[in-house]
C-alpha cells in the first residue's frame, strides 16, 4: 500500500469513527435517504427488515456476490441489480440519480458515512431502462423477472406492491 | 587488515540536498504519472490489449532483478567468507532493499486496481508464480533487514553468517521466481523456457553489481572516503564474469530456439527483423551492454581507469534496461501462434506484429521507481552507518602490507 | 432464507419444472427438451455434472458475417459503439472476434469466431495471483472482478488472446455485464443465460446455425452426439488444455 492510499484509508477510517456516533443517535443529523420505488415484501418492505439491512446489507451483498459469480446461484433477494432496480429513483428532473449524487440511494448514505465502495465502478448504478419496473402492479424484482426465460421470471410474486412516490 | 569502521554521512551539503531534490522531482513525477494512470485509466499509456506489460514493467523487473543481485556483494563476504567484500556488505544489503522497494512501487502503481493491494496480500492462488513472488518479495525484505541487523548490531554478529546464507538462498529463489513469471508462459513463443530463471539470476548478478559499483564510487567521491584500487579491481573483474555468464546463458537460450523450427519466426523477429527490438538487442544489450563493458573491464589499461569502469557499469545498467525491453515488450510484440500453418487476419491484431509506443506517464513512473530506490539509499546512509569510512587497500585487502 | 420458505420454493419450482418438461415434450421435443435439461432453480449452484461447451462448424461460418460478434456486443455493450470512447482501437475490449485463416500451403480460406475457449485447465486461472481468474464447477471460465487487481498476467498467459483490459472509466454498463476500469474481462459463455437454461447470444444469433451449445458431459446432448459422430477439434490441442469450445473443419 502506498503512503497515499494508506493515508486515504486512515482518513476513511477516521471519518467512519466520527460518523458512527451520529448514526447511533436517532435524533442526530442523518443522511436523507431516498425512498424505494416499491416494497418487495408485505411484512417489512425490503427483502429483510430495514434495521437488518442497515446493519448487514454489506454482508448479504458479499455472500451473494460470491455465490452468484463463483457458484452460479442467482436468487433475487440480495442481487445488487435488484437493489438498484428498487432503490434508485428518478430525481425531480426525471433522470436517475447517479452514484455520487445525493439523490442516489447508496451514495446518500455512503457519502455521509465516508465509506468508500467500488461496486459501481463495474456495476450499473441506475436501473436498466429496458427492465425497470414502471407501474405499481409490476414485480419489484423486475430485473430478473423481466427475463421471461429465467426460472425466477415465472415465479409468482407474493409481495403487495405499492408505489412509494 | 584494519578493523572496518562505518559512519553516517553528514548529509547537509548543498550537493546532497541538490541530489535529494533532483531525485525527489523524479519520484514526484512518477507518483503524478501513477495518479493519472489510476484516475483516468490506462488509456493514457501506450499499453493496450496486445502489449499488456509496457515500459513500467521494464523498469520494475529490472529493479527487482537488480535488487537480488545487489545483495551479492554481501553474500560473497558472509557466505563465501571473502573478507575483501565485507566493508561493502552493509551497503549491498541496503541497495537490495531499496531497489526492490523501487521496483515493487512501479509494479504496484501500474496495477489496474492499485487500490486493491490489500486483496493481493490477502487472496493467494498458490498455483500462481506471481502469488509466490509476492511472498518472496516480502520475505526478502524481512530476511535482508534481519541480515543487516546482524551486521550492524555487534551483539548479533554471530548470526551474520546464518542470516547471510538464508538471504542468499532466498534471493536465488526470488530471482528464479521472477524469471519464471516469463518462463511459465506456455503460450508466448519468446518465453516458455526453463532457462529464463537462471538467465534472470545471472543477469541479476551483473545488474546489481553494476549499480553497487556506481553507488560506491559516487558515495566515496562525494563524501571524500578513500576507495582503493584493490577493491575496484575485484569488483570490475567480478562484473566481467557476470556479463560473460549472461552472454553464455543468452547464447544457450537463442541456440535452443534457433534449433527448434517452431521458434524460427520469433527468433528471426528478435534477432533480424524486429526493428527497434532487434536494434535494442544487438546494439543495446549485446554491444553496448555487454561487449563494450567486457572489453573495458578486462583491458589492461582501461580496466585500471576509474572513469571507464564507471562508464562500463553505466553501460551494463542501460544494456540491462534494453534487455528487459527486448524480453518484455519484444516478447509480446511477436504474435501468438494460435493457428500453426495459417495466415491469420482479425480485428484483434491476430497474426501481426503488435505496435507499442511508450508514453510519458509510463516512462515517468519507471524513472520514478529508480529515484525512489536512490532516495532510500541517500536517506539511509545519513541516518544509519552503512558506509565504511574507508575502502582503501589496507582496509580491503587482507594481504596488504 | 428460512427453511420453510425454502421448501415451499423448491416444491413450487419442482412443479414448474414438471409443467415445463411436459409442455416442451408435447410442443417441441428436440430443442426445448435440451433447454429444460439445463434449467436450474436459482438457488441451485452450478454443478460439475455439467461441462458447457460450444461446437462451431467452420464450414458453415460465412466470411464477412459477424452476427455472433454483434450479438455479443449488443448483449454486453462492448465494441465500437460501446462505452469505451477514449481508448484507442488497440485498447478497446473484444470478447469475441471473427478470424480469417488462409492456409500457407494450399491457400484454403476459412473464417471462424474466436473467444475464450473455456479450458478445463485454463492457464489464466493458474497464473492469477489472487484467484480472480476462476473456473466454475460447470467449466465456465470467468474473471471475478471483485478481486481482480488488474495485473494482466492472465492476458500474458492466455494462448488464445481471449482477454481484454478496461483502459478507462465506464458508465451505464449493461446490468448483465458489470465491467469497469482497471480489470480484465472476457467471454463469459453468457453465464447468466446458461444459468437460466438459455443459449449463449452468439449461438442464438448465428444465421447458419454453425454453433451448437450444450453439455459435453451429457452423452445425449446435441453437442456430444455431433462430436461423437462427426468429430471436432480444439485450437492448440497440443497444449493439452481440453477446451470447451470445439471446432469442425479446422
Amino acid at each position: 500500500m502506498t503512503v497515499g492510499q494508506l493515508s486515504r484509508q486512515c482518513i476513511l477510517a477516521a471519518g467512519l469513527l466520527l460518523a458512527l456516533p451520529a448514526l447511533a443517535d436517532e435524533t442526530g443529523p442523518l443522511a436523507v435517504v431516498p425512498k424505494p420505488r416499491a416494497e418487495a415484501n408485505p411484512e417489512f418492505g425490503c427483502v429483510r427488515p430495514e434495521e437488518d439491512m442497515r446493519k448487514h446489507h454489506m454482508d448479504y451483498l458479499m455472500v451473494h456476490r460470491d455465490d452468484t459469480l463463483r457458484r452460479g446461484i442467482r436468487t433475487r433477494d440480495f442481487s445488487l441489480a435488484e437493489c438498484v432496480n428498487c432503490h434508485i429513483t428518478p430525481k425531480p428532473d426525471g433522470q436517475y440519480a447517479r452514484f455520487g449524487e445525493k439523490e442516489h440511494f447508496c451514495s446518500s448514505c455512503h457519502t455521509y458515512a465516508a465509506v468508500r465502495i467500488d461496486c459501481f465502478e463495474c456495476h450499473r448504478d441506475t436501473p436498466d431502462p429496458e427492465k425497470v419496473r414502471e407501474t405499481a402492479q409490476q414485480n419489484p424484482h423486475r430485473g430478473l423477472a423481466a427475463d421471461s426465460n429465467h426460472p425466477a421470471g415465472i415465479m409468482p410474486v407474493s409481495a403487495t406492491v405499492g408505489e412509494a412516490r | 587488515m584494519k578493523k572496518i569502521r562505518y559512519s553516517t554521512i553528514k548529509g547537509n551539503s548543498a550537493g546532497y540536498l541538490a541530489l535529494l531534490a533532483l531525485l525527489g522531482a523524479f519520484a514526484g513525477a512518477g507518483l503524478v504519472a501513477a495518479y493519472f494512470m489510476e484516475h483516468y485509466g490506462h488509456y493514457i499509456t501506450g499499453m493496450n490489449n496486445q502489449i499488456v506489460w509496457g515500459t513500467p514493467h521494464v523498469f520494475a523487473v529490472f529493479l527487482i532483478v537488480a535488487a537480488s543481485g545487489a545483495l551479492n556483494t554481501a553474500s560473497i563476504a558472509s557466505v563465501f567468507s571473502k573478507t575483501a567484500y565485507k566493508p561493502l556488505a552493509r551497503l549491498s544489503g541496503l541497495l537490495a532493499i531499496a531497489l526492490l522497494a523501487g521496483g515493487l512501487m512501479i509494479l504496484v502503481l501500474d496495477l489496474g486496481r492499485a487500490d486493491r493491494l490489500v486483496v493481493a496480500m490477502t487472496y493467494y492462488n498458490f498455483k500462481s508464480i506471481f502469488a509466490w513472488n509476492i511472498i518472496l518479495y516480502n520475505g526478502f525484505f524481512l530476511l535482508v533487514a534481519i541480515y543487516l541487523w546482524t551486521m550492524m548490531d555487534p551483539t548479533m554478529s554471530r548470526y551474520t553468517k546464518t542470516a547471510g546464507v538464508a538471504a542468499f538462498v532466498w534471493r536465488l529463489i526470488l530471482t528464479t521466481g521472477t524469471g519464471s513469471i516469463f518462463g511459465f508462459l506456455v503460450a508466448r513463443l519468446a518465453y516458455n523456457e526453463a532457462i529464463m530463471a537462471p538467465l534472470f539470476i545471472v543477469m541479476s548478478f551483473a545488474f546489481g553489481l553494476a549499480i553497487l559499483i556506481l553507488v560506491t564510487m559516487a558515495a566515496c567521491k562525494w563524501t571524500g572516503r578513500p576507495l582503493g584500487d584493490a577493491l575496484m579491481r575485484r569488483l570490475k573483474n567480478l562484473l566481467g564474469v557476470f556479463i560473460a555468464g549472461t552472454l553464455l546463458l543468452l547464447l544457450a537460450y537463442h541456440l535452443t530456439k534457433l534449433y527448434i523450427t517452431q521458434y524460427h519466426g520469433v527468433e528471426a523477429f528478435i534477432l533480424r527483423d524486429g526493428g527497434v527490438y532487434t536494434q535494442l538487442f544487438w546494439l543495446g544489450w549485446i554491444l553496448l551492454g555487454s561487449l563494450v563493458p567486457l572489453a573495458i573491464v578486462y583491458h589492461p589499461a582501461w580496466g585500471k581507469n576509474r572513469s571507464l569502469i564507471g562508464f562500463a557499469a553505466t553501460l551494463v545498467i542501460l544494456g540491462g534496461l534494453a534487455a528487459m525491453y527486448v524480453i518484455i515488450i519484444g516478447g509480446q510484440a511477436y504474435p501468438l501462434l494460435i493457428f500453426p500453418g495459417k495466415e491469420v487476419v482479425s480485428s484483434f491484431s491476430d497474426g501481426v506484429i503488435n505496435s507499442y509506443t511508450p508514453s510519458l506517464p509510463e516512462f515517468a513512473l519507471g524513472v520514478g521507481g529508480f529515484a525512489v530506490a536512490l532516495i532510500i539509499v541517500a536517506l539511509a546512509v545519513k541516518v544509519l552507518q552503512f558506509l565504511p569510512e574507508s575502502l582503501a587497500d589496507e582496509v580491503v585487502d587482507p594481504h596488504h602490507k | 432464507m428460512d427453511k420453510k420458505s425454502n421448501q415451499t420454493d423448491q416444491a413450487r419450482r419442482r412443479f414448474f419444472g414438471q409443467v415445463a418438461a411436459v409442455a416442451s415434450l408435447t410442443v417441441a421435443p428436440g430443442v426445448i427438451l435440451q433447454q429444460v435439461a439445463h434449467a436450474r432453480s436459482p438457488e441451485e449452484p452450478a454443478s460439475d455434472k455439467n461441462r458447457w461447451g460450444i461446437l462451431i462448424n467452420t464450414n458453415k461460418c460465412a466470411e464477412g458475417c459477424d452476427a455472433c460478434v454483434t450479438a455479443c456486443q449488443d448483449e454486453y455493450g462492448w465494441g465500437p459503439n460501446g462505452p469505451e470512447t477514449r481508448s484507442s482501437d488497440l485498447q478497446k475490449a473484444q470478447w469475441i472476434r471473427k478470424v480469417k485463416l488462409t492456409d500457407k500451403q494450399t491457400g484454403h480460406v476459412q473464417t471462424l469466431p474466436l473467444m475464450c475457449q473455456h479450458c478445463e485447465h485454463p492457464p489464466c486461472v493458474d497464473v492469477c495471483p489472487t484467484g480472480a481468474s476462476m473456473k466454475r464447477a460447470d467449466g465456465i471460465v470467468l474473471v471475478d472482478k471483485h478481486i481482480c487487481i488488474g495485473c494482466r498476467y492472465c492476458m500474458m498467459a492466455c494462448p488464445y488472446k481471449a482477454r481484454s483490459f478496461i483502459h478507462e472509466e465506464l458508465h451505464d454498463q449493461k446490468v448483465n455485464a458489470p465491467r469497469g476500469k482497471g480489470t480484465v474481462e472476457s467471454c463469459t459463455l453468457c453465464v447468466q443465460r446458461v444459468d437460466a437454461g438459455r443459449q449463449p447470444a452468439c449461438v442464438e444469433a448465428c444465421p447458419e446455425q454453425a454453433m451448437i451449445f450444450g453439455d459435453l458431459k451429457d452423452p445425449e446432448s446435441a453437442i456430444s452426439r455431433e462430436l461423437r459422430e462427426n468429430g471436432g477439434e480444439q485450437i492448440r490441442a497440443d497444449l493439452g488444455l481440453n477446451t470447451g469450445i470445439r471446432y469442425q473443419g479446422l
